[in-house]
């Protein structure tokens, strides 16, 4: 499946996905009531060190990360202004340390693998009526569904410019109406092979 | 649930994924990107309703997080959630449940001054939850966080319009809501 991943066969590749996931959440909680900013550059030095460690090249590691900078320099700027340079950098060592090591566990952990942790945390909820095994599905009928949209949009475009109108806010409505039909379409073919009742 | 709800949240899920392709103004001084996504937000409120508009964008959310690039840009992964703009994508869902909830109660009354309403309610929620999030994120004080944010009003407003006009002309072409009294 198309992903943020980057596959190789590091121990932190091997590690089961919950425990990525679950280990993830223990520690960008635990950086958040850090203050000290010697522990938190150390934080920083052990995320980029993980890197090397699964094997991600730099530039990935770059590309995964460099659309929190912006957002970050500007919430370092107010906390100079507002608070103290030391306020600043911890707040940018947070952020960076947490994103850093977030974006490690999407590149070291397959989709699927994902969405497999994912059922599986889903599952309590299985008690109010939500059934795990249905998120695989939805989830690779939303891939499905991606290209049909795109079409449909193309053709709507298409009819309309044929009409002679150049752009109208009247687009959504029929590719709305269009592929609304077609998901019921799918719909009532899913009941008619009995997928309803195979995945009980 | 019915197969249909299934694919129809899908399609909602993969309508969002396809408004994360019309590339994102990137704003200076703003926390996050503007983006075409908030219109599928309030779009599966307004159409779908508050169960199924919420589940569209929950299974938008979980693609997010198993690390599809689904955001505006490619981007996508737990860096994002956890990030200072993490809130905002994690209110889509319960902003797609308000709307739909609001949608269902005035459904007999739809039109375009109370769709205008509903979604104006959608688009607050959003603000309430990514807000906050992002001075918790940041310590950073709340009326800071408020003032970066007032740059998105202008695009919100815009996209709260086009989206009530389409619920309104959808909603007489194909109805799928169920009034809730």
């Amino acid at each position: 499946m198309l992903g943020l991943h980057h596959p190789g066969h590091s121990p932190l590749h091997r590690s089961p996905a919950g425990v990525k996931l679950l280990t993830l959440l223990a520690v960008s909680t635990v950086v958040f009531f850090l203050e000290d900013l010697r522990i938190l550059a150390g934080g920083l030095l052990l995320a980029g060190s993980l890197y090397a460690v699964a094997g991600i090249p730099w530039r990935t590691a770059v590309r995964q990360s460099t659309a929190v900078v912006p957002v970050t320099l500007l919430f370092m700027a107010a906390q100079w202004v507002l608070v103290s340079w030391h306020a600043a950098a911890a707040i940018g060592l947070r952020i960076a340390v947490v994103v850093l090591l977030a974006n490690l566990v999407t590149l070291t952990t397959p989709t699927s693998d994902m969405i497999t942790a994912v059922e599986r945390a889903l599952g309590p909820l299985r008690r109010f009526g939500l059934r795990p095994e249905r998120v695989g599905l939805a989830i690779a009928l939303t891939i499905r569904f991606v290209p049909v949209i795109a079409e449909q949009a193309r053709l709507v475009r298409q009819a309309q410019r044929a009409r002679g109108v150049r752009f109208s806010l009247a687009f959504l409505t029929p590719l709305l109406v269009r592929t609304l039909r077609m998901a019921d379409g799918l719909g009532e073919a899913l009941d008619a092979r009995g997928w309803e009742s195979s995945a009980q | 649930m019915r197969s249909k709800d299934l694919a129809q949240i899908a399609l909602f899920a993969a309508l969002m994924v396809v408004l994360g392709f019309i590339p994102a103004v990137e704003l200076p001084l703003a926390p996050a990107p503007l983006t075409s996504q908030t219109v599928g937000v309030l779009l599966a409120g307004s159409i779908l309703g508050a169960r199924r508009g919420g589940l569209a964008l929950l299974l938008f959310d979980l693609l997010v997080v198993v690390g599809l690039p689904v955001l505006p840009g490619g981007r996508g992964g737990l860096g994002v959630i956890l990030g200072p703009t993490g809130g905002f994508i994690l209110a889509w869902p319960v902003a797609a449940f308000v709307v739909g909830l609001l949608t269902e109660r005035l459904w007999h009354r739809y039109n375009l001054g109370t769709a205008l309403a509903c979604n104006a309610v959608g688009t607050l929620t959003i603000y309430a939850i990514g807000i906050p999030w992002s001075a918790v994120v940041a310590h950073l004080p709340a009326w800071r966080a408020i003032e970066v944010s007032a740059v998105y009003v202008p695009g919100d407003i815009i996209k709260l319009i086009i989206c009530s006009v389409v619920a309104v002309r959808v909603r007489r072409a194909y109805p799928l809501i169920e009034a809730r009294t």
